[in-house]
This record gives structure tokens, sequence and C-alpha cells, in this order.
């Protein structure tokens, strides 16, 4: 079965891709991908998770000072 | 005409670049192209990972731990022109130095008139500034010191950790233009107490013209900081007001990505090598070049005179001679680039006592080598004893 699936929304895409260094550098699987237009009408990119793992990369970018606007699951994954 | 070219105008402009800034931008027009920070494609995330890099290369360089305060622009200008005019409101007071560029200088004769403060401190005939002067001329509504790094045209390097310490005790802030010096000096933004640094990336730092920016410190409050410019940031679309948050607050309009590219790998290339070996080795062509000058009859050479306390940039005239024919003889029967006149500092040239004429300036860079100051010296004695 698949893994639930997640996003996690920056205020911009600096933010963004700072995210996806700290979650690459833990070996946590992810993939930047655009930001899906019923979460956000913004045109920038946001970073899909499993969504187990939102708790542990929250923490992660809260402690580097990543600036994150928001998280939401995905119902079809 | 001379075929062969020495090009001693890299306090301009520093070429030839390592071949690796070329490979880098013809890379990203080839291959990458898209808008950074807009749109959600592979392209336009790839883009935005070149300037996200470049960003953090640029942070990484001055010591800054949060890139997000590396703010791009076009050049130190700009850098400087969104942190005198971003931060200063009528009734401040700004001092600053009698060596400074107009980048500097004709922002704030702007302001002036808008009912800004401006002390302009004398400097030294060899154009260095006295942290004392910096301490008497606090007054309790200055609110900043702005101070080039190092002259751009005698390059003259300026004892900011002392400067930088004197502005900490009065909560002033400290903007240094580090045009000409970073790449070539080593820069510390929280050991040397700097709260505004201004940067280009077409001289030291070997990237490609139309790069440079601002970094902003702790110090600096971003709700503070008014943009220059507003438009389009790729974020908070859906609001017709410019983003709070840095860089969109002061990055507005699609960014030079494709000069970032290669602004990247010419960082790459200074981080690679080390700005100690680039240092060592610009001193060591610096103190060749002036002493070959001081044994050349009729040459006054400006600025500090040793290595030690100067950039690879060196001011001189010819008695007798113009420095704007000197120029074109160095050009026309030598193959010498260099640059002749005021520098865009006639300041500094007041200074130095060299206004109106100037001087004939050579700037050299990491890539210059020792045969090429040997030639450069034999064809100035050339033009010397030719005389005018």
């Amino acid at each position: 079965m698949k893994m639930p699936q997640g996003v996690i929304l920056f205020p911009s895409i600096h933010f963004a891709l700072r995210a996806e260094k700290m979650v690459k550098e833990k070996g946590i699987s992810y993939k930047l991908i655009p930001v899906p237009r019923h979460l956000s009408s913004d045109c920038g990119v946001c970073l899909r998770i499993p969504w187990e793992k939102k708790e542990e990369v929250l923490e992660i970018l809260v402690q580097a000072g990543v600036k994150v606007d928001s998280a939401h699951p995905l119902s079809d994954g | 005409m001379s075929e062969k070219i020495i090009y001693f105008d890299n306090a301009a402009t520093s070429f030839p670049k390592p071949e690796e800034v070329a490979r880098a931008m013809v890379h990203f027009s080839r291959e990458i192209g898209a808008s950074p920070g807009r749109s959600g494609h592979r392209l336009a995330i790839e883009a935005g990972r070149i300037v996200f890099e470049a960003r953090e290369g640029i942070a990484r360089l001055f010591g800054v731990k949060d890139s997000s305060r590396v703010v791009f622009g076009l050049n130190a200008t700009e850098g400087i022109n969104q942190g005198l005019k971003g931060l200063l409101r009528t009734g401040d007071h700004v001092i600053t130095s009698s060596m400074e560029h107009n980048s500097v200088m004709r922002p704030l004769r702007a302001m002036m008139k808008e009912g800004l403060e401006v002390t302009i401190l004398n400097c030294s005939p060899e154009g260095f500034l006295d942290p004392s002067d910096v301490k008497r001329a606090v007054r309790p509504n200055t609110r900043m010191v702005v101070l080039n790094h190092a002259s751009n045209v005698v390059g003259t390097i300026q004892p900011l950790p002392e400067i930088g310490e004197v502005c900490r005790r009065q909560e002033v802030l400290f903007f240094v233009d580090a045009a000409q010096s970073a790449g070539a000096l080593p820069i510390d933004m929280e050991e040397e107490k700097i709260d505004l640094l201004a940067f280009t990336g077409h001289k030291a730092l070997f990237g490609p013209q139309g790069t440079g920016g601002l970094v902003l410190g702790e110090r600096v409050d971003e709700k503070e900081l008014v943009p220059v410019k507003r438009g389009g940031t790729g974020s908070r679309s859906e609001q017709e007001e410019q983003p709070d948050f840095l860089p969109d607050l002061c990055e507005s309009g699609t960014p030079n990505a494709v000069g970032l590219a290669g602004l990247l790998a010419g960082l790459e290339f200074v981080m690679k090598v080390g700005i100690g070996k680039i240092r060592h080795h610009e001193k060591r062509l610096t103190e060749k070049l002036l002493q070959g000058l001081l044994k050349i009859e009729g040459v006054t050479v400006y600025g500090p005179g040793t290595a030690e306390k100067q950039l690879a940039t060196v001011s001189f005239n010819l008695k007798g001679i113009l420095p704007s024919e000197v120029g074109l003889r160095l050009d026309e029967d030598f193959g010498i680039l260099c640059r002749v006149g005021l520098h865009c500092a006639p300041a500094a040239h007041r200074t130095l006592k060299t206004f109106p004429e100037g001087t004939v300036r050579f700037g050299l860079s990491y890539l210059n080598r020792e045969v090429e100051v040997e030639e450069a010296l034999q064809a100035v004695g050339r033009i010397a004893r030719r005389g005018a």
C-alpha cells in the first residue's frame, strides 16, 4: 500500500529549497511539486513528504529557522 | 597596434574569468533557461536551485547564517541604493568618508536635498579613515556609517574592525561597500561588526556583469527596510502588496539567473583556490608593481604604497604626461588595458590631490601573472623616457 503523503508550503521558493536541502541531508524521501491549487493560489512549489514524517520534518525546519506557511495531508497521495 | 593583451582593468571588471564561469552560463542558457521561483516545473525549480545555491554561497563567503538575508541585484550600486534609501529617513545623520565612489556619494547627495544630514570625513593622503574621527562625528541622530572597504582608485584597505567596533558601541549601523574587496580579502560580517554589505559579482568574485547585491546583518530589521523596487516575486501572488519577508521584499522582477549561474561558478572558484592564496598572489604582484614603478624616473605612486595595506589596485602618474595620454599609449603601443581618469570617485581624487586630471590605474587580479607586471613596468619606463 502506498504511504499517505502530505505537503509543506513555504512563503517562497528560497525556503522550499532550504527545506529540500535539509530533508535530503536527513535521508527523508521528498519531492518538490507545484503547490496544489486547492491549497493556495500561489504559483510556487511546495515540499511533498511521507505524511508520517510531518512532525520530524517540521521540527528540523523550525530548528533551522526555515519559514513555513502551512502543512496539509494529500488525499490522493 | 599590439596583438597581445595585458588586461589591467580588473578593478572595473575582472577579465578573463575562470573557464567554469562561461561554462556554467552556457549550461544555464542551453539546459535550464527557465524563470527561477516562478512556475513549479522542473526547469523552474532547477533555475531556482541555481539562484538558491548562489545565495547560500554568498552567505557562506561573508559568514552569514541566514542566506535569505542576501538580496540579489545588478551590482554593488544597486545594493548601496537599497541599503541607503531603504533605511535612512529625513532628519537622520550619516557618516561617510572622502574616499567614496559615486555609488555612495550620488545617492547621499540626492538624499541631502531631501533632508538627510551627511558628514564626509577627510581621509589621510593615502586614503585611510581614522576610526577616532568616526567616533567624534557621531551625533544623537546618527543612523549609519557607510564606508568603502577598499578604495577603487588606490586600493587602500580601511580598518574595518576598529570602525565596526565604534559603530557597535555607538549603536550606529555599519554599512560596508565591498565592491572591490569581496573575493580579494576575507570578510566576516559578524567578526567585523558589519550590518550591511554591498557586493558585486563582476570584479574579484569572477562572476559576470549584472550580478551583485546587498547582505543584511542580524541588526537590520527588515520591517524597517523599504524596498527600492516593487513587483512580481513569484511568491504571495494573490496579494497586490509586496511580500514582507526577505529576500522577496527587495527582489522584484525576474532575476539575472544566467548571470547568477556564472557568479556561482566564480564563487566556487574563489572558494576552491581560497582567499588566502588569492591575497598572497595579489600581494606579490602588487609589491612587484609598486617597487618597479618607484624605480622609474618621473613616476608618482598614490595610496599606501605597500601591498600589505592595499588591494592589487595601483594608481600613478608620469611627470609631464596626462593620464589619458599614458593610457592611450599603453593600449596602442603595448596592448596594456587599464583605466585612466577619475574612476567615478572625484572625492577620492581630491583626497589624493589628483583631481581633476586623475591617475593611471592598474587593477590586477589573481589571474594576472608576474611576467605581465614586468612587461607593464618596461612599457611605463619607455613612455616615461619618451616624455610628453
